[in-house]
């Protein structure tokens, strides 16, 4: 496969190093939240931060799908799973979530309620036709990069008629997390979390479009980079960011020209509109509830929503009292600043959500970063 | 040693032969009466063919050279039963011996133990046992005794396989996973991730085209070559589940170092690299059935390199690291793009039943 290697590559990382230590003020420190987990990834994965300026600071963002969901949506999921003849169908990152009172679906299923790890929403629809006679239940999270293709699924059990099959819909949207993380108090405060721009997303972008983003330097006057995954891409869009806030502009720029237009996937933005609907509030781990940040199936499509099949009471669901994730997504806390990092909660015994996903924080500075702190102190 | 005198038992008159084409495996072929006689006598003698076998005891004897003995029992579980490159029965045979051949032993003799399901096509289990029996030979290694049992339809995954082997180590050498010491050099015998994406690339979920064969093979021929130039190689052991990234930090942990290894230098094959992309795995947590990570003094590493590049499954062998002081016992990586980061334990499980 080609273009792997080239976007890692030692010579060009180390000439934007180069670049990054020239044009970084030393009479200042710029504070850059990755908004992604998947740039936070690719940020410890490849040792990135080795090669940045001491006074460019990365704030790690919301941007970790199983990260955002709350556990009591998680729960509504273990709910659903333990039911009599359902079959969930999960991403496989959601399996090791711990919920509420000690429950996950990794342990719903060692008790025999029948979990499966799909690679895709339409592995889930194989598995209706399949079993007939069963529920399949697609449980569904995400950004907008997840949201088009659970479209493609409802479209096909449509017009397959499979009445056996739903979706659990937990579908959430970039900008409204966006304007959470900006309205939040400490940001507002202007001292407990320093903002002065976003490394923006990548997939979600491609769906979207940059043009999601001008709100961002507009209303709140930080600049936005949009930024490919790999970690040649994130080097890059931080130089165009230090650059900006060197010349005092303020605007989104588009690092990911090979993905990403300002319009978008208009395709998968009508599929999206077509099939579902801004919910009026949801509930985020970490930003609480949100007005028009998530998704709700149409009432076209209302046959397939789970949770009106399975009349699913909404619960919601306190984190557990010595997990910090909800201050880790805000950018409030660098996961080391939790009391439990490393003892209580660590990737084989997760207390929280960012200890679980390979694109939360927590779980990229434990698996990748540790050694940093250990020869801080050592 | 010497091999018993094949007694050459009766045949018993008058059965049919079993039906390979079409028959399956059923509870009688557990149940010691004739259908189990007939399974072994027919399948298990004819393939493994050996005098040790043909004797028909519960046991096999032979003599014993002076020295040191290894010893190692492994199950095998895979799914699916049949992969690019190989199947559970040559699997069987390659796993063993390569944790015979990882004390630096040459080995012996294996036993092997088969658990079948009810129901199992007596034709698969043919093409398992001959591939084995295959890989036995090709190993100059005889099965010397066996047992069968068949369980219940519903109560296996079609067929599990235990394979012990025995082996003899030279005196002078004594690898160990406790032995790796700061300065040391770190090795491994050719690329990384063969196995686990060959396997993962059939299954029934995931089906995609590639064209990576699974690396298994018995990698006692090159651990005697490896041995014979360099004696007091300090660490040998076989990256199989976990990968690398498991084996090194076993050895970090149990040697009471750390160590610090270059991604450049770490031999990927580029198809391995592509899949392990598309499937969001990392190389270095797949599993290898043909390869092994070696250590040793600095001054030993060039003719150790040497000796590996020198045997047909060690041509691609590189040097990729060194064995650091270091009280937390981390695995770092330098990585591609020049930064550094931690190679750590696997957290769950990345891939399910790859052995």
């Amino acid at each position: 496969m080609k273009y792997i290697e080239e976007f890692r590559d030692g010579r060009l990382g180390a000439n934007l190093a180069a670049a990054l230590a020239r044009d970084a003020d030393g009479g200042r420190t710029y504070h850059l939240m990755e908004f992604c987990g998947g740039h936070t990834h690719a940020i410890f994965r490849y040792g990135v931060l080795d090669l940045l300026p001491a006074n460019v600071r990365m704030v790690h963002g919301p941007g970790c799908p199983v990260c955002v969901l709350p556990i009591g949506r998680l729960n509504m999921a273990i709910h659903l799973a333990r039911e009599d003849g359902v079959i969930l169908c999960t991403y496989a990152d959601m399996m090791r979530v711990p919920g509420a009172d000690g429950e996950s679906l990794l342990k719903a299923r060692a008790d025999g309620a029948d979990v499966r790890m799909v690679y895709s929403s339409l592995d889930a629809i194989r598995i209706a036709e399949d079993n007939p006679d069963r529920q399949v239940v697609f449980f569904a999270i995400g950004f907008e990069t997840t949201t088009p293709p659970t479209a493609i699924a409802l479209k096909t059990a449509v017009a397959k008629g499979l009445t056996n099959f739903s979706v659990f819909c937990n579908h959430v949207l970039t900008p409204a997390a966006l304007v959470g993380i900006l309205e939040s108090p400490e940001v507002q405060d202007g001292e407990t979390v320093s903002l002065d721009g976003f490394v923006g997303p990548a997939h979600v972008s491609a769906v979207i479009g940059t043009k999601a983003y001008e709100f961002c330097p507009e209303r709140y006057g930080r600049p936005v980079v949009i930024s490919g995954f790999e970690p040649l891409d994130v080097m890059q869009s931080i130089l165009m960011l230090v650059r900006q806030l060197n010349e005092g502009r303020c605007e989104v720029e588009n690092e990911y020209t090979r993905v990403v237009s300002r319009e978008g996937n208009r395709k998968a933005q009508d599929l999206m509109d077509e099939v579902f609907e801004t919910r009026d509030s949801f509930e985020w781990r970490g930003l609480g509830a949100m007005p028009d940040s998530a998704l709700k199936l149409r009432e076209t499509f209302a046959d397939l929503d789970a949770e009106v099949r399975f009349r699913l009471p909404e619960r919601t669901i306190d984190d557990h009292k010595a997990c910090e994730c909800a201050d880790v997504l805000r950018g409030v806390k660098r996961p080391t600043d939790c009391k439990v990092f490393g003892t209580a909660c660590t990737p084989d015994t997760p207390l929280g959500s960012c200890m679980v996903s390979s694109e939360g924080a927590c779980a990229a500075y434990y698996t990748f970063g540790r050694f940093r702190d250990q020869q801080a102190t050592a | 040693m010497t091999a018993p005198e094949n007694g050459g038992a009766a045949k018993r008159p008058g059965a049919r032969p079993l039906d390979f084409r079409h028959g399956r495996v059923d509870l009688s072929h557990g149940s010691g009466g004739r259908a189990m006689a007939q399974l072994i006598e027919e399948l298990f003698e004819r393939s493994f063919d050996n005098p040790y076998l043909a004797q028909r005891n519960d046991q096999a004897a032979f003599a014993v050279d002076a020295g040191r003995m290894v010893m190692t029992t492994d199950g095998f579980v895979i799914s699916p039963l049949f992969f690019p490159g190989g199947d559970i029965g040559s699997l069987a045979v390659h796993g063993t011996l390569n944790d015979v051949a990882m004390a630096g032993a040459r080995p012996t003799y294996l036993a092997a133990g088969f658990v079948i399901e009810e129901g199992f096509p007596l034709g698969d289990l043919r093409a398992i046992v001959q591939s084995m029996a295959a890989a036995a030979r090709d190993a100059g290694v005889p099965v010397v005794t066996g047992d069968t049992k068949v369980v219940e339809k519903g109560k296996g995954d079609g067929v599990f396989i235990t394979t012990t082997g025995v082996g003899v180590v030279p005196d002078g050498v004594a690898p160990s996973a406790d032995r790796a010491r700061p300065g040391d050099a770190i090795l491994v015998s050719g690329t990384m991730g063969d196995h686990g994406v060959a396997v993962m690339s059939k299954r029934e979920n995931l089906t995609f085209e590639t064209e990576i064969l699974s690396d298994s093979a018995a990698l006692h021929g090159l651990v005697a070559d490896l041995v014979a130039a360099v004696p007091d190689v300090h660490v040998l052991r076989d990256p199989t589940r976990g990968g690398l990234a498991a084996v090194l930090n076993e050895i970090a942990l149990q040697s009471g170092v750390g160590m610090t290894v270059r991604e450049r230098d770490i031999p990927v094959k580029a198809a391995v690299n592509g899949a392990c992309e598309l499937l969001g795995l990392d190389p270095l947590y797949v599993a290898n059935e043909g390869k092994l990570v070696a250590m040793c003094a600095a001054a030993d590493a060039e003719p150790l390199l040497a000796a590996l590049r020198g045997h047909p499954l060690g041509e691609d062998a590189a040097i990729i690291g060194t064995v650091t002081e270091d009280p937390h016992h981390f695995v770092q990586m330098e990585t591609a793009l020049g930064g550094t980061r931690i190679v750590d334990w696997l957290a769950g499980e990345q891939l399910p039943r790859i052995c």
